[in-house]
């Protein structure tokens, strides 16, 4: 996976939680929570889709890496990657 | 097929916050079974029909109410974290209420879903008032409403630090609690925030076809998440061992096990569950203090033709109270028709040309459930007639004056429920829609495998009630892993 495809994936999630937002201008290098109104309840949400949908854990210490879409890409990527090589 | 005998999570009650935990827990993957005792799901907020005719119960309207693009309110909450979108509740918003006080509504504050008409209201009647007023709703917005542990402290202290006159204190208690207060006079200053927000600084609204649009979205949700259901089937018994829920003992004398247990039947209800039933609530029961002493009648008169037509086109609900002091408390009497509730379904703007195809005239007030349930059956419907009629008169006083030859005649039919009908179809002790008058935020109880959700957990209204299933299902099963 690339990190371009991992961006796509985190998209597609917020996409779901929040279909009243506007995604098409959302900037890799913003913290999500400063261009779209989400709060600790949405973060969660994306949190345990990517384990339902992707089986990707993410522990809470690490939810910092989530704060951009570009971080989620650095952060998430290997992630996808690792699962992928184990099939 | 719904016949397993051991669940990830066992909700207890298909109610609006058991069925919101229980879309929730399916859609990311435990095997969820909610038990409920009725045949009908919505539990106080649900419909039925006579004679083909459906009425709604509970619901005047919803509130919480706010416009799309509006976010970060309790509406937007609900509908991300169940993941409906905001149309398939087809909400149609209310045109106007009013909350008027005196003896024929000498005062009056209209309110619309706009703030700005109310704040134009009070500046009209209360100009020495607004100021504080202002100040009041400034403490408002900035309070943390959805923190799960916040310090309890009296509203009414609260808003005399703002507002000096007690009319107009009165007047902003009046609807808020009508609409959600489980205590007598005075109200805990977060939930006093809760509903000021629900009913003033966002709004009423309701689907044309009423509470059962909300029923059917939220059970359509739970069945494609994969949830199960099992109707007419209550829980009798919550067997306790090690500080744990072990088992359940439904009313078929089935045995099931479930690895975390929500309840969502009110707080004293669920304590009734893990004595067995043994202990009678009331008299000498260590929870009889938490047993809420509010509760309701409600009369409902089906009309030939649009209340408009009898000149009752423009309020959707009026709050009306025969005095300048309001007093909400359990009644001296059966009823106390003072003060009350009218709702006027008809009224909301449903667009050009679309009516509801009959005339609904609500009113509630405040009834005393001992003085109610038990009553001989022929006492209890004498006595049903006649505070039928005795209530339906005090509210007119706040209507634009009707003759009783032509409301009888526009009228095709009546029902009316009491404080034993509340009880008999939802379980709820003394009839006590709005549940204990403590609340227990964290949902927590003595065994660390069942939680609270719904009414005695705190969070108010129908946005509430699904709110708080949302809540105690993240905070205490999904956000664990």
């Amino acid at each position: 996976m690339t990190k371009d495809e991992c961006k796509k994936v985190v998209l597609d999630i917020i996409a779901d939680i929040a279909p009243d937002e506007d995604l098409t201008a959302v900037k890799p290098d913003v913290r999500l929570r400063d261009q779209l109104q989400l709060d600790s309840m949405d973060f969660l949400d994306i949190v345990m889709e990517l384990r339902k949908r992707h089986g990707i854990e993410v522990p809470e210490a690490d939810y910092l890496q989530l704060a951009s879409l570009d971080s989620c890409a650095e952060y998430l990527t290997p992630k996808f990657n690792a699962l992928a090589a184990k099939g | 097929m719904n016949s397993a005998s051991h669940y990830d999570v066992a909700i207890i009650g298909a109610g609006m916050s058991g069925l919101a935990a229980g879309i929730r827990l399916a859609h990311f993957g435990r095997r969820v079974c909610i038990f409920e005792r009725h045949n009908t799901v919505g539990g106080l907020n649900s419909f039925y029909s006579i004679a083909g005719r459906k009425f709604d119960v509970g619901l005047h309207a919803m509130t919480n109410y706010v416009r799309p693009g509006v976010k970060g309110t309790p509406l937007g909450k609900l509908l991300r974290q169940l993941r409906i979108e905001r149309d398939e509740f087809a909400l149609c918003e209310q045109k106007q209420s009013r909350v008027t006080f005196g003896a024929r509504g000498e005062v009056s504050l209209r309110f619309t879903n706009d703030f700005a008409v109310l704040e134009a209201e009070v500046a009209r009647c209360f100009p020495a008032q607004i100021d504080g007023f202002r100040r009041l709703v400034g403490r408002i917005k900035a309070f943390d409403d959805v923190s799960l542990d916040a310090r309890p402290v009296s509203a009414r202290e609260i808003v005399r630090e703002c507002i000096t006159d007690p009319l107009l204190e009165d007047m902003l208690f009046c609807p808020l609690m009508y609409y959600g207060s489980a205590t007598e006079h005075d109200m805990e200053f977060g939930q006093f925030v809760i509903m000021f927000k629900a009913l003033f600084l966002e709004g009423f609204a309701r689907p044309f076809d009423g509470v059962r649009v909300i029923v059917r979205v939220l059970l359509e949700k739970y069945r494609q998440a994969g949830g199960e259901r099992r109707m007419k089937c209550g829980v009798q018994r919550i067997i306790p061992r090690e500080g744990r829920a072990q088992a359940l003992i439904l009313d078929t004398g089935e045995e099931i096990t479930a690895d975390h247990v929500i309840s969502s039947i009110g707080a004293p209800e669920t304590e009734k569950l893990l004595d067995g039933g043994r202990r009678p609530p009331g008299g000498g029961h260590p929870e009889a203090k938490n047993v809420g002493r509010l509760s309701f009648i409600e009369t409902i008169a089906i009309l030939n033709r649009q209340p408009a037509e009898l000149g009752w086109g423009s309020d959707t609900i009026v709050f009306f109270n025969d005095s300048l002091r309001f007093d909400y408390a359990r009644p001296q009497a059966q009823v106390d028709p003072r003060s009350g509730v009218i709702c006027i379904p008809n009224n909301f703007d449903y667009g050009v040309g679309r009516a509801l195809p009959e005339g609904i005239f609500r009113v509630t007030c405040l009834a005393d459930y001992d003085r109610w349930a038990h009553l001989p059956e022929e006492a209890y419907q004498a006595d049903k007639n006649r505070w039928f009629t005795e209530v339906q008169r005090s509210a007119r006083r706040f209507l634009p004056a009707v003759d009783d030859l032509a409301l009888a005649a526009a009228t095709v039919t009546t029902d009316m429920f009491t404080p034993r009908t509340i009880t008999k179809f939802t379980g709820h002790l003394n009839g006590a829609i709005y549940g204990s008058p403590v609340k227990n935020r964290q949902g927590r109880t003595a065994l660390a495998n069942l939680y609270l959700c719904g009414t005695d957990q705190g969070f108010l209204g129908i946005v509430g009630a699904m709110l708080s299933g949302i809540s105690m299902a993240n905070y205490h099963i999904l956000q664990k892993g």
